[in-house]
């Protein structure tokens, strides 16, 4: 177990790296002078070489490229070139919204999922599995934000029960920032239920012909008892993948969502920062929704050899 | 923007039981039918705008602004006094595309890796696969904002961030189908018969893996639709005046209490191509290769 546990910690060392090292020269190296790209194309020759100094935008890409490393291991971003102000702060009081939001939403759809998955499983080519199964097929093909909309014309718009947009915070309790939370994590989860729906189904599906599944009916276990004792357990694998895969394209899309519900996280911060040219915070905070995929994945990867034994034996 | 699944599910071994049953056949022609009639109807749409839309897509009429549904506009009217159903019409091109365009980069490149990957073996492969686990972490929303941050935004940016990461997909599927044919007993008696990895790879492995490709490369397809609405809608994607479908909805976003239909429009275009696009693949999978339908 060791062994392979450290494999896999190298490998993830290693991503970190070289994410941060395209980030970097993506956001850095290409553009040219940030300094220039502040001030617009009219600023005098002296205003931008004076701002690139102070930035420190003179110093040379590979000892920019250390410092910036450094200062993660510490904590310390450096401040943001339009607002002055740390860029840890900036994105801490962001991810106060980001987390929850997907945390909400990655629940919603693991128990949507998991819940339409078996039981279209259990009745397999029943009515029911045809009915839910169309239903993910449309959930699939829905884009989220599409769906977002929809859902602010219905609870918003027509129903008034929710609120079209914004934040609540949580200095007045949970209540009021899970309730402005729940139609964007909603609108998250119900594409990627749909999606995780039809895997957990087929992976159910899959172990459910296998040898073992038999010999534990025919020992005398009930239908029901051997789905849940001995199916599951084993259909996890692929589905767990999947949902490890699902939380990279649940960041992206708490990008968009944000944006539909003018909700003040991470993905609005990231967007400011473009339309500003405030590069050092879209460079942290695309740095921090890559690393936070790629760990996420390393964990997925590390509690498989925890389901399933076999798995480690073959990386080895 | 969905996660290309279909690629990533690790590999549950193949149904062995072939598809039988006349209900479950019918079922799985008429979700091809279905699909190639919704595809088409797309196509169809952004053909047609080549040659006639209602209305012109582009000018601007603000004292007809916001207008219902009528003879004149079966659809109504934008806030711009444009008609929705030219709008539509037009938006329908753009869609397409950037799709083929980004479909296009990921099927190239990724297809090129994943056969040398299947076979070269060693640490070429190893290279390759990791290079495509990492591309993974950033999602096409992610890169399209890297490159909009110093590029700007508009239609290269979002067709360049969304070709990107269509690559790794196809180099799973095509590294994955690859080794399975690399490892047939016809391609060790052309090994025997003296021929080099590079003529094997186009004259055997290549032609076996196809199918496989056509099926991925319908659904990447259907998930590029997807990805560039939501970049068009927070405005990375194609720009104004260009019409497309994700801008239609972002526009209409803010008119939402006073033209609510507005809104449902343009997001249904992009439903009815992407539950298009998805049933045709599934269809195409199983006319196919019967072997790769798996229980769905």
């Amino acid at each position: 177990m060791s062994v392979f546990v450290l494999r896999r910690i190298l490998t993830l060392v290693a991503t970190l790296f070289a994410a941060s090292l395209i980030i970097f020269l993506v956001l850095d190296a290409l553009p040219g002078n940030a300094a220039q790209m502040l001030m617009g194309a009219d600023a005098s020759p002296d205003a931008v070489r004076a701002l690139t100094v102070k930035l420190g935008l003179d110093q040379p890409l590979a000892w920019r490229y250390l410092l910036w490393i450094k200062g993660m291991a510490v904590g310390d971003l450096g401040n943001s070139y339009v607002y002055g102000t740390p860029v840890a702060g900036l994105i801490a009081e962001r991810l106060v919204l980001t987390i929850p939001l997907a945390i909400m939403s990655m629940s919603i759809t693991v128990v949507l999922a998991l819940a339409a998955g078996i039981y279209t499983a259990a009745n397999h080519n029943k009515i029911g599995d045809v009915g839910v199964m169309s239903l993910t097929q449309i959930g699939i093909a829905l884009p989220n934000f599409w769906f977002a909309i929809l859902l602010i014309l219905l609870f918003a718009v027509k129903l008034q029960l929710l609120s079209a947009g914004g934040f609540a915070g949580w200095d007045d309790g949970i209540w009021p920032g899970v309730k402005s939370l729940l139609l964007p994590a909603i609108s998250l989860s119900v594409v990627q239920a749909a999606i995780l729906a039809r895997v957990t189904r087929s992976a159910v599906l899959e172990v459910l012909r296998e040898d073992f599944v038999r010999t534990a009916r025919a020992k005398g276990l009930g239908k029901r008892e051997v789905l849940w004792r001995h199916v599951l357990r084993n259909a996890m694998i692929p589905v767990m993948t999947v949902m490890g895969l699902q939380f990279a394209n649940l960041l992206a899309g708490t990008i968009v969502i944000e944006n539909v519900f003018y909700l003040p996280g991470l993905g609005r911060l990231i967007f400011q920062s473009i339309a500003n040219r405030d590069l050092i915070v879209v460079r942290n905070c695309v740095m921090l929704l890559a690393a936070m995929v790629v760990i996420v994945n390393f964990v997925v990867d590390v509690l498989y050899a925890f389901i399933d034994p076999r798995i480690k034996v073959a990386n080895l | 923007m969905s996660t290309p699944l279909t690629a990533t599910v690790p590999a549950i071994a193949p149904a062995t039981r072939p598809a039988t049953g006349f209900r479950r056949r019918a079922l799985r022609l008429r979700s091809f039918v279905l699909g190639a009639a919704l595809s088409l109807l797309v196509l169809g749409a952004a053909l047609l705008s080549l040659l006639w839309t209602p209305w012109s897509a582009y000018d601007i009429d603000v004292a007809s602004k916001l207008h219902p549904p009528s003879a004149a506009h079966w659809l109504g009217t934008d806030v711009l006094g444009r008609d929705i159903v030219s709008l539509l019409l037009v938006g329908a091109r753009s869609t397409i595309l950037v799709g083929v365009i980004a479909v296009g980069i990921g099927l190239t490149f990724g297809v090129c890796l994943g056969l040398i990957a299947a076979a070269r073996k060693g640490w070429t492969e190893e290279l390759i696969m990791r290079m495509s686990d990492f591309t993974f972490a950033f999602p096409a929303v992610l890169s399209a904002i890297m490159l909009a941050a110093v590029a700007g935004p508009g239609m290269v940016t979002s067709i360049t961030a969304i070709g990107i990461f269509q690559i790794p997909t196809f180099v799973r599927v095509t590294r994955g189908s690859a080794n399975a044919v690399w490892a047939r007993e016809f391609v060790l008696a052309a090994r025997a018969a003296g021929k080099g990895k590079f003529r094997i790879t186009i004259e055997h492995v290549l032609p076996n893996i196809l199918s496989i490709l056509i099926v991925q490369a319908t659904i990447q397809f259907a998930l590029a639709i997807l990805a560039e609405a939501a970049l068009s809608y927070l405005g990375l994607g194609t720009q104004p005046p260009q019409p497309s479908w994700g801008r239609m909805l972002n526009d209409a976003q803010t008119l939402l209490f006073q033209s609510p239909m507005l809104a449902v429009y343009p997001g249904a275009a992009i439903a009815i191509a992407v539950l298009g696009l998805n049933l045709l693949g599934d269809g195409l999978r199983d006319l196919l290769d019967p072997r790769l339908a798996r229980e769905r």
